[in-house]
């Protein structure tokens, strides 16, 4: 059953001086118990969209049908059957009061969400314990530390249970065990309860360790979709970069065409080659420029990275400033 | 009907947030006071001198309501600030998230912004009258309901340029380039009668001074006189402007 359906969705901001088209037409459909990621690097309307998708933001375009409601028509319906836990970049957004203490946040968020007063304290208490912060209901909120108040932020997006659950940027600032405590919790949601979960990240381990299926977005629009692992295929493993001295055009002619190497460009003055099995290309491929005489100045290996899945899908780096990267297609493929 | 509860929820959370911080109820009295204490008795000495404008004799019946209004105005005045702060760590979008009245995001922050006040303005005149203020119950408890339309109107207009604004480095100025213009114009300290007639024609302009003109005639045990009604409706016009444009600010689709 599809519990998000949307069409053309599309936002513009209009200032004095221009407009800006942060979301351009964008189509989704997301399935009941998919854990979905919207993939894209910071100003891609990500937020944007998910702030129109739960009703903060209305579109300029387009039309939705979100957990059964539409979005233009109904958006009060649309609320009441959803959860949404916003970004939480240092001391702003995440939506939990400093001056308040932690249960009764819970308690007013599920008074907020029409919860029954009688179920409250059963449901309270489960979504702390189940988050790690049981027996801290008296603690002021702004006493908490960020991985705390980010799975406060996250019950208070799901305290009353529901179908649907919006989670903008979940772990971004938290650091590496509190990052994977919560994608257990995530990942447990949909497991015990068949929850939706439709996240926004830039990091690519978080969609790759969490969705069933990722949307790449840019520029407000859908580059790219399909499962962690089509993406990276499409990217094609490893990732070389290195600098020679002297023009790297001979360099670069000469590393096309050889075993292994998908794609190479240049970026500036270093080339940049995607490789299958990095470890075991490389060095057949330095063997080949030192033949040649070409000195070599640095050379690195890494492995695929989000920058890596935008170079390949957009054409271009996700470094702001950057110049189009010039491509040269390689015929033969392995 | 939901709407009634939803503002009561959000009257009861945030009067609970207050409770616990009750420093700026403190400080909004202090300053009517320290006007009371260290201006009143001047203010003593030149009605004693029968300048026109004061009611006979009782220099703090004149000037108590003045400072009701003062209290009123920098007091409701200024809760947008706190619409800034609420905003910016994402409290006031998880609101709108919920299936919670929008509407009510603000009449419930009002409630509790009039009982503040409401609170602080007996103590105020429990302290005039300990100063030798003398005026009737009935006026009084007009006096008061004049206090509760003007927190009203100010704070709902202090929460909607907040809303609006999202920064305090915006508020901060406009709140004070209106403010203290409103407080000499409206008779607060003097009668606006001692003034030329440029100053009184301007005064004539700002709804504050016919509210406070009405609060005295209270004071003074008048109460139908073409003051009193004027009084009436512009406080009530004004409040009803002000809750207009608040809600059509708050209930609108982008925050």
């Amino acid at each position: 059953m599809t519990i998000i359906e949307a069409n053309g969705l599309a936002r513009a901001f209009r200032t004095r001086k221009r407009t800006v088209e942060a979301v351009r037409g964008v189509d989704l459909s997301v399935a009941e118990g998919e854990i979905v990621g919207f993939l894209g690097p910071n100003g891609a309307g990500k937020t944007t969209t998910l702030r129109m998708l739960t009703t903060l933001l209305r579109p300029t375009a387009g039309t939705a049908t979100v957990a059964g409601a539409d979005l233009l028509a109904d958006p009060a319906g649309v609320r009441s059957r959803i959860g949404y836990v916003p970004q939480a970049i240092g001391a702003t957004g995440g939506g939990s009061d400093p001056n308040a203490r932690i249960g009764e946040e819970l308690t007013f968020q599920a008074q907020l969400y029409r919860v029954p007063g009688a179920e409250i304290p059963a449901r309270a208490a489960l979504l702390l314990a189940q988050l790690d912060l049981a027996g801290l209901e008296d603690r002021l909120v702004k006493t908490l530390s960020g991985g705390q108040r980010r799975r406060l932020d996250i019950a208070l997006g799901l305290v009353h249970s529901p179908r649907l659950v919006f989670l903008d940027e979940p772990t971004t600032g938290l650091d590496p065990q509190s990052r994977s405590n919560l994608w257990e919790h995530i990942r447990g949601l949909r497991a015990e309860l068949g929850t939706t979960i439709f996240l926004t990240t830039h990091y690519l381990d978080e969609a790759d360790a969490l969705c069933d299926r990722v949307l790449v977005i840019d520029h407000g629009k859908i580059v790219a979709e399909g499962t962690p692992e089509e993406l990276k295929r499409r990217i094609s493993g490893d990732v070389i970069t290195l600098s020679v001295s002297g023009d790297p055009g001979t360099a670069r002619g000469l590393l096309a065409g050889q075993p292994g190497v998908r794609d190479i460009s240049l970026d500036g003055r270093s080339l940049r080659l995607a490789v299958e099995q990095g470890e075991e290309a490389l060095p057949g491929l330095l063997r080949t420029l030192d033949r040649a005489g070409i000195a070599m100045e640095s050379i690195q290996l890494a492995r695929p990275s989000l920058d890596d899945v935008f170079l390949t899908v957009t054409g271009r780096s996700l470094r702001d400033d950057s110049m189009p990267a010039q491509r040269e297609p390689v015929a033969a493929g392995r | 009907m939901s709407f009634a509860r939803d503002t009561l929820l959000i009257f009861r959370r945030q009067m609970r947030l207050s409770l616990r911080n009750p420093a700026w109820v403190i400080i909004g009295l202090v300053q009517p006071i320290l006007y009371l204490v260290f201006f009143g008795p001047l203010l003593t000495q030149v009605a004693r001198g029968g300048l026109p404008g004061f009611p006979a004799g009782n220099a703090y019946s004149f000037f108590v309501p003045g400072m009701l209004i003062q209290m009123g105005l920098f007091g409701a005045a200024f809760v947008g600030f706190t619409i800034i702060a609420d905003w910016r760590v994402g409290v006031v979008e998880r609101l709108r998230v919920t299936p919670v009245s929008r509407l009510a995001i603000l009449t419930g922050r009002l409630l509790r912004d009039v009982l503040t006040l409401l609170v602080q303005a007996v103590v105020l005149v429990l302290v005039g009258l300990a100063f030798g203020m003398r005026a009737p119950v009935a006026g009084v408890l007009i006096g008061f309901g004049f206090v509760a339309v003007v927190a009203v109107s100010l704070a709902a207009v202090s929460y909607t340029v907040g809303l609006l604004t999202k920064s305090e480095d915006v508020l901060a100025p406009l709140l004070n380039m209106v403010v203290v213009p409103i407080m000499l114009l409206s008779g607060i300290l003097l009668p606006m009668t001692l003034g030329p007639g440029w100053l009184q024609g301007i005064a004539r302009a700002t709804p504050f001074r016919y509210i406070i003109d009405a609060m005295r005639e209270a004071y003074a045990g008048h109460y139908a006189n073409p003051i009193m009604i004027e009084g009436i409706l512009v406080s009530v016009g004004f409040a009803a402007l002000c809750l207009w444009i608040a809600s059509r600010v708050f209930v609108r689709e982008n925050a």
